[in-house]
Formats: C-alpha cells, structure tokens, sequence
C-alpha cells in the first residue's frame, strides 16, 4: 500500500492508505482526529470541512493522494485553546444542539471570514449555505457567525 | 397537567449518602424509583453503580459539585438542564457544578433516565427534592458543629452562615453530612427566589464540542476493534438469495466477509420480541475491515441477488391503500362526544378535505453506529442509542445471555429524532462481534442510513365539520396510518371539548416498511392538518380566524366536563401573545401572515408565519412563536429546542419526502433528499408566557404547528389551499405566478 506525507495542523504524518482514500478517513480512522465528522460521504452536507491551504474544502471527496503537500487545518487545529474568534462566537451563543454539524460550520465560517471579514447578512447565507444542521440550529449559526466578524474585522 | 405533586416522597428511600475515602461527600439517588433496601453506598469514584442509583452528586472539601449521570444527551440540553435543578436547591454557584457523563468504564449501566421531551417535566420536583435534600443535610452538619438549630442557619451559593456571621463553606461540613441522617422533609425554594433556574446557560459539553473532541458514537474507539459494513436488502420485502463475496475480498484492507441474520430473526419470531426491534428478517452480509472505508469500499463490490419475500410496494399502492381505508367504513373510533352523525345530518354545510404526508426518514447527522465487543465473559456495547435497557434486554435474548453480562454505554447522539428508540444497529453489532469473536464498530454510511430506516409512516387524514347558523356544531377526524400511529391521548387534544359532536377514528394498512416514531409523533403531520382545515373553516364561517379559536377554547372553558389535557385558558394566553407579537394582521401588503395554535407534548403554542413571495415562489421570511411551557430553565437552551423545531418542522413540510418503487426507497443521500438549509430559513422570534407553573419540554412541540402556519401563509399568498406535503412538490406553478 502506498504512503504519504501529511501535513496536518502543522505537525507531519506519514500514513499507508490506499490512493482513493478519502482524507476524511485517514482522519478519522488512523491519525485519531475524530473532530472532522461523516455525513453524507458525497460533498453534500460540509460536516467533514477541513482547510487546505487556507480554503474550506470537503475531506470527503478529498483523495489522500491529492492532500500531499498542501497545509491541512481540521477543527483540533484550528486554535491552539479552543479560543478562535469563531469558536468563542459559538460559545457566546451556545449554538450546538446535538453537536455532531458544528465543527464543520466552525470550519466554514472560518475560512470564510478570513476572506470576507465584513460580511453582509446575505454573504452569510451564502457562504453556510453548504453545511446542513439537522437540529436546524441555523438562527444561531447565522448570529454566531455575525458576532465572530465582529471580532475578526 | 404536572403529575409530580403526586408523587409522594420519602427522601430515605430515594436518596443515600456516604463519606468518599478520597474525601468529600456522595450522593446517591433515584428519580422514580426508591433505592433497593440492601443496596450499598460506595466510598470510591471507581465504583459508582448505576444499577442501584440513576445518578450521584458528590461535593468535595473544596465545595466544588460533580455531577454524575450517565443519562443520553440527543440534543435537547437536559445534560444541562437537569442539573440545573439540583444545583438551583443545593444553592451553589454554577460555576462550581461539573456534568460528568457516567465514566465509559461503568460496566453496571441498565437504567435510564427518561429521553426526550417529558426529562425536564418528570424531573422538575425529584431533582430539586434531591438538591434541597443534599443542602438541609449540609445545613444540619454545620448547625452540630456550632452546637446551634439548623433552622437558625441560612445557606446561599456554597456558604452556611450562622446567627452571629459566622460562615462554613459546603466543603467544610461535608464529611459530617455524609454520616447524617437523610431527612424526611424538605423545603423548596419560591420560584421567586431561583438563581440559576432561568438563567441563560450554556450547553455544559460546549468546548468540547467546538474543539472537535470525540464525544459521539462514531468517534468511539477500542485497541483492536475492526470496522463492519453491512449490506442489507435494497427493498423492504426482498431477502438475500446468494452472493459473490469474491471482489470484496480482494480489497487490501478488508478482512472478512460473513453473514447475520438468523439471530436478530429468531428474535424477531420468538415471545421476547422488543418493540424498539424494527428491522429486516433478511440475512445480511457483513464485511469487516481495517479501516471504516476499506468496508465501505467491500460493501459496494459484493455482487448480491436479493428475492423478493413479501409484498414489493410502492407509493401510488400506498396512497391507494389509505385513501381506501378513508372511503371505507373499518375504523376504530377513539373519542366519541354527542352524535357526529347526525349534526352532518342536520348541517347547513359540511367542509370536507383529506390531508396527506409522506413517508420521512430522521437522517440524523451521526449516521447508526454501534460498538460491540462479545467475550464468553461479557457483552459490551457502546453507541448513541435511547432506550439502553431494552438493547441490553433485547441482545440478552438474541444472544442467550443472561442479562447481567450485558452492558450499555451512551456516548453522545449526533441527532435522534426518533430513530435511536430502535436498537436494530446495536443488535446487528452484537450479532457481528458474537460471529468474529473480536471488537467491532458497524457504521452505516448516510445511504444505508436513509434506505434501510425506521421512517415516519405516510399518513392521511380526512377532517369533516358540520356548519349550521354560523356555527360548528360537528367535527369528525378520521386517520389512515401505515403502520398504526395515533394513540390514546390524542382525541382529548384541540378541539375536543369545543364542539358538541366530536369522533375521532383510526384505521391502519399492515406494511412491510420498518416505521416509528419521529419528532413529536402523533402530532407531527396531524398539527398542519387541522389547523388548515381550521383557517379554511374560519373562511366558511366568515369569521376571524383569531376570534374562531377565542370562541371555540371559550366553549371549553363552559363545558363542564370537556374530557381535555391540554389548558383552554394556556391556549389562549399564547394565542394572544402571539398576535400582538406578530403584528397579526397588521402588516405591509406584501407580508402575508397563518396562524396556528396548538398543544402538544405537554406545552401550548402560537406560531405566526410570515410569507413574501420572491420571484413567484413563497418563502418564509419569518415565524413569530408565543410559547407556554411553564417555568423556563435554561432559557438558552429552550431558545435553541424553539426555534430549532420551527425551522426543521418548516424544513420538512416544504421539502420532505420519502418515496418507494417497488420496495425501494427513492432517496438515499442528501442529493436527492432535501433537507433545509440556511439559505431557506426564516428568522424565528421566540415569546415565552412568564409563570410559575411546572416547566414542559420543548423537543417537539414546537414542530407540529408550524406546518399549519406556512400553509396557511402560502394560501393569503397564492389562493391555494395545501393539503398534501410537501408542500412545494405541490404547488402549482402557473397559479404562483399569476
């Protein structure tokens, strides 16, 4: 089985998968970074959105193959004490239901407020379009996200 | 409704205590059932037994309160909540009160406490008793010490003080308290002095859940444990022929490929049969592998012929079931008041219109998951499952073990809806690990998930009301259910006991499709239905919609045995709330508002949707939404159950939908099964009636109106009257746009 090298929250790890792994696996199931969540498997619903040089992208439908090289951020690395703008804002408004979504909106709202500090409400929609809440927690995702560009402009 | 006061309590038998060997106090107590007479306190952490106590509080010498409490959090907070409530009657500060699920090493766990909606309502006065219980006690102790009447003594946040201004911390006295006896009658605090009951607090796994640590399920793991896929029939009615496991074995990773069946079959067709046992009788293939998507991987290159078993149905026979079922005369009536018969006899009008839902699968988040490790010495299960004690029971049964070797364990739930009432997963992992001898995680992918559920079942109703001189003098409301759904409590809901001649009857098709329970059943398709058929009886009438429900919920207050369980005077209250809140009919010309009102799940709710057509199409820009589910507890925490209901009842009333062709599910992956997104949602403005009466869940109840309110919405917007859900696979166009 082939390896790679795997620069993930900017430690190094060699793993043995085959090519078409998805990211998310290797993840999940051999680098004991479990925060990066299975959803839906095909892309649809964001719960696996991961940074890849800086941008948020699905680690479901990214091959291990492909990740080499690149700077990978799951949710365990996206701050060192949990106290990202963004996660701050989560926890400002206690927005998690079952819990299971968020690092992956977390993930999202990131990345996006990186590029876009001064949104408007309906760059917002927009850009959390991508990720599903099934507990339908999105009034609080929304303001969240509002109260972290607050903080990140 | 609150059936706590009559409970009657007697703390000594509820409640036991000891002194740690490490230090501090422990508490040990039982919310519905007395403690076992001979049952021991442990003085070590290591040794918490939940099979003699439902949680434990133990209070260190630093004053600091652990709670212990291996009860599930799906996602409605009561992790949060409920320990509020102890800690609002010890009285102590909440940032000294830690939540502890029971720890994962707890061999012992066969109990559980309630799930869903009814924790909070069934817990409101064990959980204070408990506090206030744990507080006299610590009271007592520092009286003692200063030789001095614990009635002289006042307590407040972790600190008693005596007449003189003398203070002792919790901590201080709680080695003396723990060699107390437990008294007999304690006092509860005025709701007018509660400092944390009320106050915004935050879900208590909040960190972990924002840092990504494993909390659920499909995080769990153990040295040694493989990964299974499970490859079950793709139509209900179909069962396995034969296979060719050939290619999936060629896979690197994948270690084996075997069969289950036969042991969740026997139990399917024995006298222990569980009602939480929804699922195919058919042989299943299993492949295990190293990894989760090496079995994935094997899953899919297994060639499988499947024959079919049992009726092979799709929905057209389904809808021609039930619409038979409505035309025909076998029913069984569940409420009969007066004679509906012949007020339709004798009516000036009679409305008449069927309500239709379809099928919908819960697609939590966290797909079905379970661990299991079976050992001659035991049998260990870890997952997200709500009812633990009847998987324990139920792989007891399967496997013939005696019921002792079996152990349950709850990690978190990405979701439940409804769906992790039914154990299936946890008995095909048992099944998997009983058959290969190791530790195993069976993981569903979202497409095993969504075809092979324990849907929500089509259901259909059919509501007729009298008219004569202006007024409803009859109402008759007949359902036809796959599967059976409606139960007893159901007629004495609104309107019963506001119109003279009132029968509810049910009538049921016998399917092969596996159907549950799904958020706030019963209620979840019946709300939109009647409170349509509401707004379009207002219209008869010529009435005010607002002003009908007043008059009908007026007729109850004067029926002198309206045979009821939810509050006229309470449907009022929010019914007003919510048209002052909403602006009700008020609003700019291009907002067209519905209304509806309804009580479910112990709490009585108004919602008010607001509509605005863009681009020819209805959309729900916001709902306004009066509650009244009694004292608020965690106010954050009910923000998020409120509003979360709306927009998921919303979501699935617009655009949920479960096919079948043929026994098969049409949707299996969130591309071709459309759940609400952001960019759909309206903002929802949430307005709780303030009282003191004993707090309601909020889970559910939230949900079933809404239906009603966007259709009703969609009706003032478009001119059509919906009647079938979704609702957007059943607009017609052409009238949306003109």
């Amino acid at each position: 089985m082939p390896t790679f090298n795997l620069k993930i929250n900017n430690q190094t790890h060699t793993v043995e998968a085959d090519m078409d792994t998805p990211l998310l696996w290797v993840l999940r199931d051999q680098l004991d970074l479990p925060g990066t969540k299975y959803s839906c498997g095909i892309g649809q619903c964001g719960a696996c959105n991961i940074h890849v040089d800086g941008n948020v992208m699905r680690s479901c439908l990214l091959q291990v193959s492909q990740a080499e090289g690149m700077n990978i951020t799951t949710i365990e690395g996206l701050s060192k004490h949990g106290d990202h703008p963004v996660q701050e804002a989560w926890k400002a408004i206690d927005v998690p239901q079952c819990g299971y979504c968020q690092a992956g909106q977390i993930m999202t709202a990131a990345a996006f407020l990186e590029k876009n500090p001064n949104p408007t409400e309906v760059e917002i929609r927009n850009a959390m379009n991508g990720n599903i809440c099934r507990c339908a927690s999105y009034n609080s995702i929304e303001e969240a996200v509002k109260v972290a560009a607050e903080k990140m402009s | 409704m609150s059936t706590s006061k009559q409970i009657a309590f007697s703390r000594r038998s509820f409640l036991k205590t000891s002194a740690l060997a490490s230090g501090g106090m422990l508490i040990g107590f039982n919310l519905f059932n007395a403690c076992k007479q001979d049952v021991k306190m442990p003085i070590d952490l290591s040794q918490l037994n939940y099979n003699d106590f439902n949680a434990f509080i133990k209070i260190s010498e630093e004053g600091k309160v652990t709670i212990f409490a291996p009860n599930p959090e799906i996602g409605q907070g009561v992790k949060t909540s409920m320990p509020m409530l102890i800690a609002e009657e010890l009285d102590v500060l909440w940032d000294d009160v830690y939540v502890v699920q029971a720890p994962l090493d707890t061999e012992n766990y066969t109990r559980q406490l309630a799930g869903g909606s009814q924790s909070l309502r069934q817990g409101w006065e064990p959980l204070r008793q408990t506090g206030a219980t744990a507080k006299q006690m610590l009271v007592n102790a520092a009286a003692a010490r200063w030789g001095i009447e614990a009635s002289e003594c006042t307590a407040k946040q972790g600190v008693i003080t005596n007449p003189n201004g003398e203070t002792l911390g919790y901590g201080d006295v709680v080695l003396e308290a723990a060699q107390l006896e437990v008294p007999e009658e304690v006092t509860l605090k005025d709701p007018k002095d509660f400092t944390i009951i009320g106050q915004k607090t935050a879900n208590v796994d909040i960190d972990k859940i924002v840092t990504g640590k494993p909390l659920f399920g499909l995080d769990y793991k153990e040295e040694g444990m493989v990964y299974a896929c499970v490859l079950r029939p793709p139509a209900f009615g179909q069962v396995l022929d034969t296979y060719d496991e050939t290619a999936a074995k060629a896979i690197p990773g994948v270690i084996d490929v075997i069969t289950i069946g036969e042991k969740t079959r026997a139990h399917l067709e024995g006298d222990n049969r569980s009602w939480t046992a929804q699922i195919s009788p058919s042989d299943k293939i299993v492949v295990i592998a190293k990894t989760t998507w090496d079995a994935i991987k094997g899953k899919k290159a297994i060639k499988a012929v499947w024959k079919q078993d049992s009726e092979a149905e799709t929905t057209e026979f389904h809808d021609e079931q039930l619409m038979q079922i409505l035309d025909g005369k076998k029913f069984r009536t569940r409420r009969k008041d007066g004679d509906v018969k012949k007020a339709f006899a004798q009516a000036d009008k009679v409305l008449e219109r069927t309500y239709e839902s379809p099928f919908l699968p819960h697609n939590t988040m966290e797909p079905m998951n379970f661990f299991a490790n079976v050992t001659p010495e035991k049998v260990h299960l870890v997952g997200p499952v709500q009812t633990p004690e009847d998987a324990a029971k139920t792989v007891s049964d399967m496997l013939g073990r005696d019921l002792k070797d079996i152990h349950v364990e709850m990690t978190r739930m990405g979701g439940g809806f409804g769906r992790r009432l039914y154990g299936d997963f946890v008995y095909e992992a048992a099944e998997i690990s009983n058959k290969i001898k190791k530790p195993v995680k069976m993981v569903s992918t979202r497409e095993d998930d969504m075809a092979t559920g324990v849907y929500r079942p089509a259901i259909k109703y059919r509501i007729a009301a009298s008219i004569k001189d202006g007024k409803i003098t009859g109402y008759h409301l007949k359902e036809a259910a796959i599967n059976g759904n409606m139960y007893g409590l159901i007629p004495n809901f609104f309107p019963a006991g506001a119109i003279a001649n009132y029968q509810v009857d049910t009538a049921n098709y016998k399917s092969n499709i596996t159907t549950g329970a799904w958020r706030a059943p019963y209620t979840n398709f019946l709300a939109s239905a009647e409170q349509s058929f509401f707004d379009e009886l207002a219209e008869e009438l010529g009435v005010d919609r607002v002003q009908l429900h007043m008059d009908l919920l007026e007729n109850v207050k004067n029926n002198p045995e309206p045979k009821i369980e939810y509050s006229p005077e309470r449907l009022q209250g929010v019914l007003k709330l919510a048209v002052e809140k909403s602006n009700w009919g008020k609003t700019s010309g291009e907002i067209y508002q519905g209304l509806a009102v309804y009580y479910c799940h112990n709490t009585h709710v108004a919602e008010v949707a607001d509509v605005v057509m863009t681009n020819g199409v209805p959309v729900v820009k916001k709902v306004t939404c009066a509650v009244d589910c009694g004292i608020v507890v965690n106010p954050l925490g009910a923000m998020n159950q409120v509003k979360g209901g709306i927009i998921d009842g919303i979501g699935h009333t617009m655009y949920g939908e479960l096919t079948f062709n043929n026994g098969e599910p049409q949707s299996n992956n969130f591309n071709t099964y459309q759940l609400i997104r952001m960019g759909q949602t309206p903002k929802v403005d949430v307005h709780f009636v303030k009282n003191d009466i004993a707090p309601t869940g909020l889970g559910e109840p939230t949900l079933p109106p809404v239906g009603g309110a966007v259709a009703n919405a969609i009706y003032k917007a478009t001119g059509q009257r919906l009647t079938k859900q979704p609702y957007m696979n059943n607009l017609q166009a052409e009238k949306v746009i003109g």
